[in-house]
């Protein structure tokens, strides 16, 4: 779908130039011209007041995709622990599954990993693919790659989902280019079209200052990576059942270019963000690291957890893990105490769709505070104090 | 922007001192400086990585063999965000590198002008003394030749970087005789017997680069440290200030930025009677005014430095544009305060210290009224 | 030895804003910059080329003619070398797309031991291009390095994990993508600034790179923009009043009054 100048409608009057985020647009003798950078977005099509930019069908021939069936979800595993966001892919595929009309199955590469299984049928896979080989103990790029791409050219499945983790971000683009299909980066949202039964993938782009809708009409499998934290969990249902369709892969001499040497487990506390009922940020507003220890003793009070702007990250207060928002985790606690951070675009993409979000600033122009359920003026030194004081008062239950 | 003047190449370098002067450069790091009045190190160190000490010098020097408008526009960055700083990259590029540019023979040039340009030594220029400012002819610091050496006795003050330096250009007569043309320039060692310095001075701004005066007490100076001839002193000390000022000027226009910066700022989200008190007439127009006369003292600037670019005598527009742009920038300093209002007064806010950064424009590197009679000098002297 | 980086040059989304009132971008004075990831991928590469200054460090990227502005930026850092892919043929490019381009550039700038990207652009935040010219080059790569120890045919790195890091050894030649952790890139200088205007870019169009039409661009993406919009904003919340006791009472009367303590 290119978009198209219609020469004859364009009065010239630059309003898509201005509108284009990525400055694709020129004008040439008065009339808009769409060049190279052009990444198909449409806001231009929205833009121009005389209806002279629309997105046209380049009319290529529709590939035959009828003999791809089936959603499938890489069942994420690390030692022999499924990844949370496995059991979020199997919640959101089991809604797609039932929208396109198909069955909802589950790929497992590991080694020995066989007590996984009955957990993916009990969180509602249909099948289990599963690859068990020692060479699939540790994710390598080239062993997963080659395991489930011969599997995709196998069964054929017509939508494949992967979490957005170090992992799935390093797997998910290989498989596309061998399968020569496309992949949609980090969705929050995933919907099937009632009509074309395609699938279509909403993601943050531009920053998060965008949300694009994207599609992979002619080719299949249709693949995306998912945000963790963001689907909701697929519910257990005890004692669900399924079929288990085993993977041979064989691997010969030179297949696996990369050797783990070493597992190195930060000793820092493991960060459960995604996991975190309650999140106490901090931002530059604190002024300094140890500003994380007043938040802590307020997070502690909620049995939650502490986490930061990439503004203190950048700054060095704290560890990246602890880092909400676009470049960093996506989290919805049911509260989120954003203290001396001043909600850029990019912090509020990993956290506006939290429950309840109480922002404190000395600012009162933040822009945090237009995303804010609850909204306190004042020098966090002081007010979380005053919180936490309060917090004191209140009858244990 | 002042595209007309400036290429590409130019832009890059601008983002250069930019994306520098906004990362190393910051509030902390600042206030510091104020607080112990002692600039540090590793920030010259980097300042020398990334060539700003030798903006327009030659590379066969160790310089970057840019020009005069790059010169300009890494003070303006630089300046923008901090007063001090900017002395820091002005002194090897102008000041203290410029004699040395203009008279050193190729040993002097190898010795003094290579490690100050990338940074391993500092060095000061000397010309004013207690009863010589503007008036260089009246030096009355001495250098009298005995053998193959010079014995200096005298008292320079408000020596820039004096007691920061390895080596200063100091300015003594030869001739007492002789005015003017007894004037003869010296490179002399600081750290040689016979040579100490004052008190650092207790000043009201661009704290963290210290000043002081520099004493000399039969100073010992080998021949082969004399710039130029005996009594090219005088002719030196002008022409390295002639287009010394315009780093001053440039200085100007970026603190005067800093200052509109901050002045936007403050006025779009301070609120009084329910609204941004930049929506009141009162303060939107002196916002206009301090725009207005920024834009034409960039102007000025900038045309003087594509003037030394394009190989033009630009004495006159230099002096033009450091009258101009020191004078315009308190003017604009002055209003940013204003606007701050209370905040403008105390220390925790920026433009306190822009305020006082400032106010010595107009007078070193040539008093406002200096460039005055330079202005009206060329024009009434036919 | 010729380590190529590719790099991209990006709007600063950082600085991009949404008009509150109309929900749309503005744009208006947003810089094109070097991508941050991709800084320190050069750095990366630079910092090899400081210890053996027979390491050749080469740029590419794919953009519109613009793009050299970046390419000198990279020059001034130090690179070497700087390759532009520039047609309209390459525009409307999807990742997968944009992977079958680069990944053409870098055969013709042919004999690399090691392909540096940064691990995702901020203006698309994707993190697939990286892997994907490495699919089509069939070269290793490892994706997310946070440490690089250059070894004889080989190098071992720290890939990045969300809990720790895997220590990874692999074989050249190989693709790796940097996170900023990595270092921090060092700024340009003005002498070569000055150098970097006196050198030629090379620019390459599809028949340069020996790519059919077909295949690169809008025509060979398989992903499409159905539609895109600014996200909606939430409604302004509820600001409190008073002194801070007040405010801090007020705040946990409302938690408790919606069942959250």
């Amino acid at each position: 779908m290119a978009i198209k100048v219609i020469l004859d409608k364009c009065k010239g009057c630059t309003k898509c130039v201005k509108s284009c985020p990525f400055t694709a647009i020129t004008m040439e003798n008065k009339k808009a011209v769409i060049g190279a950078a052009c990444t198909g977005c449409g806001q231009c099509v929205d833009t121009c007041p005389f209806g002279a930019i629309e997105k046209a069908d380049d009319g290529k021939e529709a590939a035959d995709l009828s003999a791809y069936h089936g959603v499938w979800v890489f069942a994420e595993q690390r030692d022999g622990k499924l990844m949370q966001v496995a059991r979020e892919l199997l919640g959101e595929g089991r809604k797609l599954a039932d929208a396109v009309g198909c069955e909802l199955c589950a790929v497992l590469c590991g080694s020995e990993v066989d007590g996984i299984i009955n957990d993916l049928f009990e969180f509602g896979a249909d099948k289990v693919y599963y690859a068990n080989a020692p060479e699939l103990k540790q994710y390598t790029t080239d062993a997963y790659t080659k395991t489930i791409y011969e599997a995709i050219t196998e069964y054929k499945p017509e939508i494949v989902l992967l979490g957005a983790t170090h992992i799935g971000r390093d797997l998910g683009p290989c498989l596309a280019v061998r399968c020569n299909t496309g992949l949609t980066a980090d969705c929050t949202k995933l919907e099937i079209n009632p009509e074309t039964k395609g699938i279509m993938q909403t993601r943050p782009a531009f920053g998060g200052n965008l949300m694009a809708t994207i599609v992979c009409p002619n080719h299949r499998p249709q693949m995306s990576t998912v945000r963790p934290g963001v689907m909701e969990k697929a519910k257990r249902e005890a004692g669900r059942r399924g079929e288990v369709i085993e993977l041979h892969p064989t691997f010969a001499e030179g297949d696996i270019r990369t050797k783990v040497l070493e597992v190195v487990k930060s000793a820092k506390e493991m960060v459960s963000l995604t996991d975190a009922e309650v999140i106490v940020s901090g931002g530059m507003g604190l002024g300094k690291a140890e500003g994380f220890e007043l938040l802590k003793k307020l997070a502690d009070k909620f049995g939650g957890t502490i986490a930061s702007s990439r503004a203190a990250v950048d700054a060095g207060w704290i560890d990246h893990a602890y880092q909400v928002g676009q470049t960093g985790t996506t989290v919805k606690p049911k509260i989120y105490f954003a203290c001396g951070i001043s909600g850029a675009i990019q912090h509020a993409a990993g956290m506006q769709n939290s429950g309840l979000i109480v922002a404190i600033n000395t600012n009162e122009n933040a822009p945090i505070f237009d995303i804010a359920d609850i909204g306190i003026v004042g020098d966090l030194y002081k007010v979380i104090p005053a919180i936490i004081e309060e917090m004191d008062k209140v009858p244990q239950k | 922007m002042a595209e007309a003047f400036f290429t590409e190449q130019h832009e890059l370098i601008r983002k250069l001192a930019r994306d520098f002067a906004e990362k190393e450069l910051t509030k902390e790091i600042l206030d510091e400086v104020e607080e112990t009045e002692v600039f540090p190190e590793e920030i010259l160190d980097k300042m020398a990585k990334a060539g700003f000490f030798g903006v327009k010098i030659p590379k066969e020097l160790g310089g970057q063999g840019a020009d005069a408008r790059s010169y300009v526009l890494v003070m303006e960055e630089i300046a923008r965000v901090s007063g001090v700083a900017s002395i820091y990259v002005s002194s090897p590029n102008s000041l203290s590198g410029g004699p040395l540019l203009l008279a050193g023979n190729d040993e002097q040039k190898e010795k003094y002008l290579r490690p100050v340009v990338t940074g391993e030594k500092k060095l000061a220029f000397a010309l004013t003394e207690p009863g010589a400012g503007s008036d260089a002819g009246a030096v009355a610091t001495t250098a009298r030749r005995e053998g193959d050496h010079y014995v200096l006795n005298g008292r320079k003050c408000f020596i820039t970087m004096a007691p920061l330096s390895d080596y200063a250009v100091v300015f003594a007569k030869t001739d007492v005789t002789k005015g003017n043309k007894g004037l003869s320039a010296f490179v002399v060692d600081m750290h040689a017997p016979g040579v100490s310095c004052g008190k650092p001075e207790n000043k009201m701004g661009v704290v963290g680069c210290a000043t002081s005066d520099i004493i000399l007490e039969n100073a010992i100076v080998p021949v082969e440290d004399r710039l130029g001839e005996e009594g090219d002193g005088f002719k030196i000390a002008m022409q390295t200030l002639n287009t010394g000022r315009l780093g001053v000027a440039a200085q100007s226009i970026g603190v005067a930025q800093g200052c509109l910066d901050e002045a936007v700022k403050y006025a779009k989200e301070r609120k009084q009677f329910g609204r941004p008190i930049g929506n009141f007439q009162a303060i939107s127009f002196m916002i206009a005014e301090m725009a207005t006369k920024l834009e034409a003292a960039k102007q000025l600037v900038y045309k003087a430095a594509y003037m030394m670019d394009t190989r033009q005598d630009a004495t006159l527009n230099a002096s033009m544009a450091k009258y101009y742009a020191s004078e315009v920038c308190n003017e604009i300093a002055q209003k940013a305060v204003q606007i701050h209002g209370g905040y403008g007064f105390i220390k925790d806010y920026k433009i306190e210290r822009m305020f006082r950064d400032c106010r010595v424009f107009t007078i070193y590197e040539g008093t406002s009224q200096v460039q005055q009679m330079v202005i009206s000098g060329k024009l009434l002297k036919k | 030895m010729k380590i190529l980086v590719c790099v991209k040059q990006v709007p600063d989304t950082n600085e991009v804003k949404i008009d509150p009132v109309k929900g749309t971008l503005i744009r208006d004075g947003v810089p094109s910059i070097l991508n941050p990831d991709d800084a320190n991928a050069l750095e990366a590469a630079l910092q090899l080329k400081d210890k053996d200054n027979s390491i050749v460090v080469d740029v590419i990227t794919m953009g519109p003619p613009q793009a050299t502005y970046m390419l000198r930026e990279c020059l001034a850092m130090g690179a070497d070398n700087a390759y532009l892919l520039s047609d309209r043929a390459f525009g409307g490019a999807d990742t997968c797309a944009t992977s079958t381009t680069i990944a053409a550039g870098i055969k013709k700038v042919g004999d690399v031991d090691v392909i540096f990207a940064g691990r995702q652009a901020i203006d698309g935040d994707t993190a697939q291009v990286g892997p994907q010219v490495a699919q089509r080059l069939n070269l290793p790569v490892v994706t997310y390095v946070q440490d690089i120890q250059m070894g004889d045919g080989k190098v071992t790195v720290q890939r990045q994990m969300e809990d720790g890091y895997e220590l990874i050894e692999v074989q050249t030649p190989c693709l790796l993508t940097c996170v900023k952790e990595l270092n921090e890139p060092r700024y340009m200088s003005i002498g070569a600034i000055v150098d970097a205007y006196k050198k030629e870019i090379t620019v390459w169009n599809h028949e340069d790179v020996e790519l059919d039409p077909a295949d690169c661009g809008l025509n060979a993406s398989p992903t499409q923009v159905f539609r895109s919009f600014t996200p909606p904003q939430k409604g302004k919340g509820e600001m409190l009043n008073g002194t801070i006791d007040e405010m801090a009472g007020a705040l946990v009367g409302k938690l408790v009054e919606k069942h959250l303590i």
